[in-house]
Parts: structure tokens; C-alpha cells; sequence
């Protein structure tokens, strides 16, 4: 049987549909798992996302040709039918299932399987060949709970705030902040916001996403007009001028590469929340069994160690070359093998 | 260990040097007199035995976390910390059990009478009682090496603060060959005598580099002597007996036995600092022939003739059983140059000769004299300065010579550990040879962390092949490499061996086909080596 999809160097490939799922060039027709960056970039001539991932393409996109669909809902691309299901990502991202005469594959882009209150749940889907990411494909890499994670955080607002310090927590624009911002109890303090992930609260905000109350830091707010406020930026705000606005401030990072503390001495904040939006070994593992694929490809991360784990475990498994970059946090620092 | 892992977390979360002190002084003065004790001498690297061998933990771990070995290794290179990566894959503890600090050395040290599977067992249901950091402390305390960004001057600020005792004074009393097993929480910290301990040195008194001489005032009130290039060293005779610490606190009595005869020279009572020097027909040698010395505990008799070596003197701290080191440079000198006259020529004692000048421009002039001499270059010290503990500006400067330096192309790159794990902070480095390269050495330190950042991204980018955690990257850039020292060696391929190499400079304007040749690394042999 041939494949359902192929890969190429301008992203996942169906022939049976002529349509390219996250291409990273130019393409006339692309399926977009989610809205970050490196999934969803300019110049395709049509898109097609989930109704969750609209809004945030369009801000970020601007102007393009979109169609959207529903969770669950079959449409027919030539000869294969695709259908998009949640992978609990970021709000509104998707695995894209391709099915073409009986043969099921799916992209699964990114994804988690643990629930963070605000993404749609990851839903496993049967297929036959499963495309998977392994951004954090090691065994050292397990997440700390929901619950035990919203507690450290809280913990160490409610001590900084005590101690009239200001609490900045660098986190992604896109889905990380809005996960954090619907966890940390907004009866602490203030909760102030980096331009960038204002723009992705009012995003989602108008999508119907309830977050707690936040402010945009603009020129007049400092330490002073909202003492023991919780600052969310992005991580590359931290340790700028914009950051020391705020006084007197204990730094803090949320990614999963905060699980290794070399990584975490590096970055020099003061505390590292392990948190990702991405699977952990135990995730992965366990979405891979749960989708009853034989086939597994492996597209970004600890790719060679994880093909030879799979190996090892029974599975055709492959590595596949992408430009997708996981969790971009440390990204230009981290070594991948 | 509970406590323990609190003390650990506090130091560990903070960059800040004040948290860590308070958080260091809170605990000196809540947790248990042996456990305060354990914890000086971890974090002064004073490491129980190991008993089990970093091989059997990492099977042991690897079987209970149920991963084949190929896949912990894969880990433990990426983690970059042995006990870090056995803490991350292990099964969370089905038990609890809270046990103090030296509890748990005192169960790691029974386990060294037990048979292999008893040991494991031990291990096992250790790992299965403990949560998460103090897992890894356990873990740590096995392995050995607790560098955790705490600094002896810290510790001591600490105890400072804890005991309210003045710091120099507990500096000293830190200093030596004491461990917990020889020594208690009282008598090293709480009793007042600090030379209660015959072999117990003083702290060295470093020096910072010179930058500059517009705040030092008239030439006349300072002495000027060769910074020679060996070993400093504190030869300590007390009680008939001779020690000799290394600035590390290192004790090297037993490498260095032709010291033993000073005890018949010079008076009991005596303190001096000084260099270990290769030392021949009243020349140092070069560094080359110590090196043959250094790591060795026994010395046969073929290289005490081959690389005799002598006490050239700095200092004098201690004289008729009295700490002078309050008394002024000056006079600390008059005394020991009274010793020196005493000693007869065949001893291996000199007095490190001050160096004439009226100005600093004569000053500039010997420094150059420098590599002739087989010194680093000088040193600049207050005729009326006292002798204080650790690195302290204003009174005493070094003036080295720069180092040699040579521009090189990267061929190889490998992860670095700790901090370092996840990036490429290890090169193996090139000079030309006709078409060819030929690597001469390795470097990893002397670049920023941006450019480290850079350079990784890079490498990832530009793999040309993988040996193991080894990346072959095409040979397009220049580093400036510097080095203090060259000689031939067989064992490498390029012929040559630096000493102390770095990294000084990423020269990105220059193109590879201008880094230097091999036969510009043979000159410099021919003229340094």
C-alpha cells in the first residue's frame, strides 16, 4: 500500500489529496495543526484550521485564505478525508487524522496528554502510522502535577509578595502564560502582562476563554502603582530594561527544561517551574500504545534516542527531518542528542 | 535529611550570595552539631569514601527505572550530573523515612563491610525512602564532588554570622586535614585555639592582577620579587615535625621528601610560604620537569636526581611558634632572610631574592626578563602590609607576563557537563599543515555564554559526523588560543603538550587559511618548550 503521507523538504506531504500538513515553505494548500510559529507560517496560498486556532492565525497572519472545521468533523480533500482532534496542546490545537482507502495516519504536531484546564484534552486516535513529536523524548523528563505545580507557584508569589518583591515569571506567549494565568489564585496580588501575551489573552478572550483580570504594562506601571504584582513575560523580556521597572524582583522561568538544573543554574533566575506544554516520556509513551500504530515517525527533539527506544520496544519506527522546534524556550542552546 | 534538602533548595534557587549566607547561617544554627559539621566539610570538599562504584549505580538505577543502559547513558549525557540523572529516572518513593545528614553517611559507610548484593539492596531501599532532592543529595553523598556554587568564603561568612566569630579566624580554623571523623563541631569551631592542630596551615594570602599603577604611590614602598612558576606551598615544621599544604590544602609532605631535612636547619615553630621549584645549578627550571612530580605520592630515586626540587621562600608567617603574620612586610622578611643565612647551600631553601627598581619603568623592564628567568612575572608587595587571608586587593599584586598565543581552527566540539550539560563548550582545535589540520589541543573555557550559545547553534547546524557525545564540524573558524606553557610529548600527534590552555579571544575576522601552522607551533617549542 502506498504511504498516506510522505515527507518532503517543504513539510508532510498526502498525495492522495495534494495538501501539506504544517509545511515550513510556501504551499498551495497547508493543514495547520496549532498556531505556533513553526507550524503555522505565512505564504501558503490556503489554510485549514481548527475553529479554536482561527483567531490566533489571523492575529499572527494577518490577512490569508482560512477555512476552518470542528473537532471530529470529516472533510473529503481529493481522495483522502482528514478530520482534526484535540491534542491538548495550546487552545485549539489539533492532531490531523489522514485517511486514505482504510489507511489511517495522523500528525499529531504537538502535543500533551495531561489536562492543563484551558486546552481541549488530548484524545488518543487509532491509526496505523503515528507522526509524534519528541521534544522532551528522555526518561528523565516527568512532569510535575497540575495541583503540586499551582501550589509551588502560588507559594512563591505569596512569599515575594511578603517580602515587597515584585514576581516575574517568564513564560510562552501562546498557551503557556493564558495555562498559567487560569491556575495562580488571582487573590495574591496584581497580575500585570507583557505586551505579547496581552494580545493572545484578548485573542483567546474574544474566543470565549475565561482569564483571570490582567494589565498591560504600559510606561506609568512599575512596582510602585502595583506592589506584589505577578509579572507574565515572554522569556526573552527577562533581564531587560523593560524587566527592571519593577524593582526589587525574584525571576522565575516556566518550561520543562527547568527539570534539569544545569539548565536551570544557566538561565540565572531565581526559580524554575517545571511545566511544558509538551509530552513528557511517560506521555509519549503511553499516547503512542493508545493510538495502536505500528508504524511511528519521530519528527523533533531527542529523535535518535527515541527511534531506538521505539526499536526496542516493537515499533517500525522512523526519524523524520523537520524545521519544528519544540519548546523553543533554551532552543538555541540545547543540544537535541 | 529533610533539612538537608531545605538548605540545598535555598542555596540552589538563588544566584544571590546573601540568601545563600542566610540560608547557610540559619542552618549552622538550627541543625544537629554533627550534621553542621558534615556540611562544612562537604561543601569544602571533604567527601566521605566512596564505597560503591559509579558503575554499580548506574546498573542499579537503570534496573529499577526498567531502562536498557544504552538509554540512561543517553540520559546521564544530556543531564551532565551522574547523581542528578539516577534521581530523574528512578520510580517515585513508596516510602518515607526522615533521617539526618550523618545518619545517612554513617548507612553509606556500613555499606562498604557488606557483599555486592547486600549493597544493593542498601542502595535500593534507600532510593525507595527518599523524595526527590533528597534523593539526589543521597545520591550525590555516593558519587562524591558536592560542588554546588558555594565558595569557602562563603561557608566562612556563614559561620560568621552563626557563631559571631571574626571571619579570618574561622578561615583558619577551616584550613587542614581534619574531617568529621577526626574532629567534632566543638573543637573545630567553638574551642579558641586554631593551632590546636599541628599540621593545621595558615590561609594563603592571594593577590589580584595589576591593573595599573596610579594608585599605588611611591616605588619605595613596595617589594618586588620573581612570581616564579611552580607550586605555592606553606611548609609548616611544628612539634619536630614537617607538613607541606598546597594552596589547595593539599598535603604534599610525602612527594616532596627532600623537605625533611629543613627540620634540622630550621627552628620548631616555623611557618613559611613559599614556591616548590624544579631547581638546578641555582636556576629554576622550567615547569616541565615539576610536572614530572606533581600526582606522583611516592618519589623513586632516579627522579630525585632528575628534578631536584627547593623550597624558594616567600614569607614568613609563623616564627618561634608565633603567627607574625600582623607584623609588617618588612620585618616578616628580616626574619627569614636571618633563617635563610642559617641553612647551609645543599639545603633546598632559598629566599626568593627582591628585585631592584626606582621606578616602575625599571619595574617593566625586569618583568620582561620574565620567561628567561622561568618566572610568570612579578609580584608587587607593601613593604609594610601584613599577611592577610584569600585574595585581597590594595596591598599585594601579581604582574604576569602575558600568555602565549597561537590562532587556531575548531575541528571537534562536545557537550560540556553541570551547567554546561546541552551545550557545546569543549573543542578540540587545529593548526595547518600543508592541506591538512592537525589537532594539538583541547579548550573549553575563555568565551561568553552568548557566544557559547552561538557556537552551539552552530555545531547543530553543521554536524559532519558523530563519534559518541563527539562532533566533527567543518573547519571554518579562528580561535585565539592562549597558553602558559609548551612542551614536546610523544603521546600527541602534533608532537607538542600546552599548558593551562584557553580560549582568549573567537576570531571571526579571520579566515582559516590565516591560523597558524604547525611549523609555527614548532618555533614556539623550539624557542618555550
Amino acid at each position: 500500500m502506498a504511504d498516506v503521507l510522505t515527507f518532503t523538504d517543504r513539510g508532510i506531504y498526502c498525495p492522495a489529496g495534494d495538501f501539506y500538513i504544517d509545511p515550513w515553505r510556501p504551499v498551495d494548500r497547508a493543514l495547520i495543526t496549532h498556531g505556533h510559529s513553526d507550524h503555522a507560517r505565512p505564504g501558503m496560498g490556503r489554510y485549514l484550521a481548527t475553529t479554536g486556532t482561527a483567531p490566533v492565525m489571523r492575529h499572527r497572519l494577518g490577512d490569508i485564505t482560512l477555512e476552518t472545521i470542528d473537532y471530529g468533523q470529516e472533510k473529503q480533500i481529493g481522495d483522502a478525508c482528514v478530520s482534526f482532534h484535540p491534542a491538548g496542546h495550546v487552545p485549539g490545537s489539533a492532531q490531523i487524522r489522514v485517511a486514505v482507502k482504510g489507511e489511517v495516519w495522523v500528525v499529531s504536531g504537538d502535543y500533551k496528554t495531561v489536562a492543563d484546564g484551558l486546552s481541549e484534552p488530548f484524545e488518543p486516535v487509532r491509526c496505523h502510522a503515528f507522526i509524534t513529536e519528541c521534544t522532551f523524548g528522555l526518561p528523565i523528563f516527568k512532569w510535575t502535577p497540575q495541583n503540586v505545580l499551582t501550589q509551588q507557584i502560588n507559594d512563591w508569589w505569596t512569599a515575594n509578595a511578603a517580602a515587597g518583591r515584585t514576581s516575574i515569571l517568564g513564560a510562552y506567549a501562546l498557551g503557556k502564560a493564558q495555562r498559567l494565568l487560569t491556575t495562580v489564585n488571582p487573590d495574591i496580588g496584581p497580575i500585570l502582562t507583557h505586551g505579547a501575551i496581552e494580545n493572545t489573552n484578548t485573542v483567546l478572550r474574544s474566543q470565549g476563554f475565561t482569564l483571570p483580570k490582567t494589565t498591560l504594562v504600559t510606561k506609568e506601571i512599575s512596582h510602585k502603582t502595583h506592589p506584589g504584582a505577578l509579572v507574565l513575560a515572554t522569556p526573552s523580556a527577562l533581564g531587560t530594561t523593560w524587566a527592571r521597572r519593577f524593582g526589587p524582583a525574584s525571576t522565575a522561568f516556566a518550561s520543562g527544561w527547568m527539570a534539569l538544573r544545569g539548565v536551570r543554574r544557566r538561565r540565572a533566575a531565581d526559580r524554575g517551574f517545571i511545566v511544558s506544554d509538551h509530552a513528557d516520556w511517560e506521555g509519549l509513551n503511553s499516547a503512542i500504545k493508545a493510538t495502536g500504530a505500528t508504524k511511528i515517525f519521530a519528527t523533533h527533539g531527542y529523535t535518535s534516542a527515541f527511534q531506538k527506544w521505539l526499536t526496542s520496544q516493537g515499533y517500525d519506527a522512523h526519524i523524520v527531518s523537520t524545521d519544528y522546534q519544540g519548546e523553543g524556550f533554551d532552543q538555541a542552546d540545547e543540544v537535541e542528542a | 535529611m529533610k533539612d538537608f534538602a531545605t538548605l540545598f533548595t535555598r542555596i540552589d534557587e538563588s544566584t544571590k550570595t546573601t540568601v545563600k549566607t542566610a540560608a547557610l547561617a540559619d542552618y549552622f544554627q538550627t541543625a544537629t552539631p554533627e550534621d553542621r559539621l558534615w556540611t562544612i566539610a562537604l561543601f569544602t570538599g571533604r567527601r566521605p569514601k566512596r564505597t560503591i562504584t559509579a558503575t554499580r549505580l548506574r546498573e542499579w538505577a537503570a534496573e529499577v527505572a526498567g531502562l536498557p543502559d544504552w538509554l540512561f547513558e543517553e540520559s546521564y549525557s544530556i543531564v551532565g550530573d551522574l547523581a542528578e540523572t539516577i534521581a530523574l529516572v528512578l520510580p517515585p518513593a513508596t516510602e518515607s523515612e526522615d533521617q539526618t545528614l550523618t545518619h545517612w553517611i554513617r548507612y553509606i559507610k556500613t555499606l562498604s563491610t557488606l557483599e555486592d548484593d547486600e549493597r544493593k539492596a542498601g542502595i535500593l531501599g534507600a532510593w525507595n525512602s527518599l523524595p526527590n532532592t533528597e534523593r539526589f543529595l543521597f545520591t550525590k553523598l555516593l558519587t562524591g564532588g558536592f560542588r554546588i556554587g558555594v565558595s569557602a568564603k562563603l561557608i566562612t561568612r556563614a559561620l560568621a554570622q552563626a557563631t559571631g566569630q571574626p571571619e579570618p579566624q574561622l578561615t583558619h580554623k577551616l584550613m587542614g586535614n581534619w574531617t568529621p571523623d577526626t574532629t567534632t563541631w566543638e573543637a573545630l569551631i567553638e574551642a579558641d585555639d586554631p593551632t590546636a592542630d599541628l599540621s593545621r596551615p595558615y590561609p594563603f594570602y592571594l593577590a589580584y592582577q595589576l591593573d595599573g599603577f596610579d594608585d599605588l604611590g611611591a616605588p619605595a614602598d613596595w617589594n618586588a620579587e620573581r612570581k616564579w612558576d611552580g607550586i605555592r606551598g606553606q611548609l609548616i615544621i611544628r612539634g619536630g615535625e614537617h607538613h607541606l599544604w598546597s594552596r589547595g590544602e593539599d598535603l604534599m609532605t610525602d612527594r616532596f621528601p627532600e623537605f625533611a631535612q629543613l627540620r634540622d636547619y630550621l627552628p620548631d615553630g616555623t611557618v613559611i610560604d613559599g614556591e616548590v621549584l624544579a631547581f638546578a645549578d641555582e636556576k629554576p627550571l622550567s615547569f616541565n620537569a615539576l610536572q614530572k612530580r606533581i600526582g606522583r605520592k611516592t618519589v623513586p630515586k632516579k627522579l630525585l636526581t632528575e628534578a631536584p626540587v627547593i623550597l624558594m621562600a616567600y614569607d614568613l608567617l609563623e616564627h618561634e611558634g608565633k603567627d607574625i603574620r600582623d607584623q609588617p612586610l618588612k620585618d616578616r622578611r628580616a626574619i627569614l632572610e636571618t633563617l635563610t643565612q642559617a641553612t647551609p647551600p645543599e639545603a633546598p631553601f632559598r629566599l626568593s631574592a627582591s628585585v631592584p627598581f626606582q621606578t616602575w619603568d625599571d619595574l617593566s623592564a625586569a618583568r620582561d626578563q620574565s620567561r628567561d628567568l622561568n618566572a610568570e612575572g612579578l609580584m608587587l608587595k607593601r613593604r609594610d602590609s601584613p599577611y592577610l587571608s584569600g585574595r585581597k586587593r590594595g596591598d599585594w599584586w601579581k604582574w604576569k607576563i602575558d600568555p602565549l598565543t597561537i590562532d587556531a581552527v575548531m575541528i571537534y566540539a562536545q557537550a560540556g557537563h553541570g551547567r554546561r550539560a546541552n551545550l557545546f563548550t569543549d573543542y578540540t582545535f587545529a593548526v595547518r599543515d600543508g592541506n591538512d589540520l592537525v589537532p594539538f589541543t583541547k579548550a573549553y573555557s575563555g568565551l561568553t555564554d552568548a557566544e557559547f550559545r552561538q557556537i552551539t547553534a552552530w555545531v547543530r547546524k553543521n554536524t559532519l559526523q558523530r563519534f559518541g557525545p563527539v562532533r566533527q564540524v567543518p573547519a571554518e573558524h579562528v580561535f585565539e588560543i592562549a597558553f602558559e606553557g609548551i612542551q614536546a610529548s610523544p603521546r600527541h600527534k602534533s608532537g607538542v603538550a600546552l599548558r593551562f590552555p584557553r580560549m582568549l579571544r573567537w576570531r571571526q575576522d579571520k579566515p582559516v587559511d590565516e591560523a597558524n601552522t604547525l611549523d609555527d607551533l614548532k618555533e614556539m617549542l623550539a624557542t618555550y618548550g
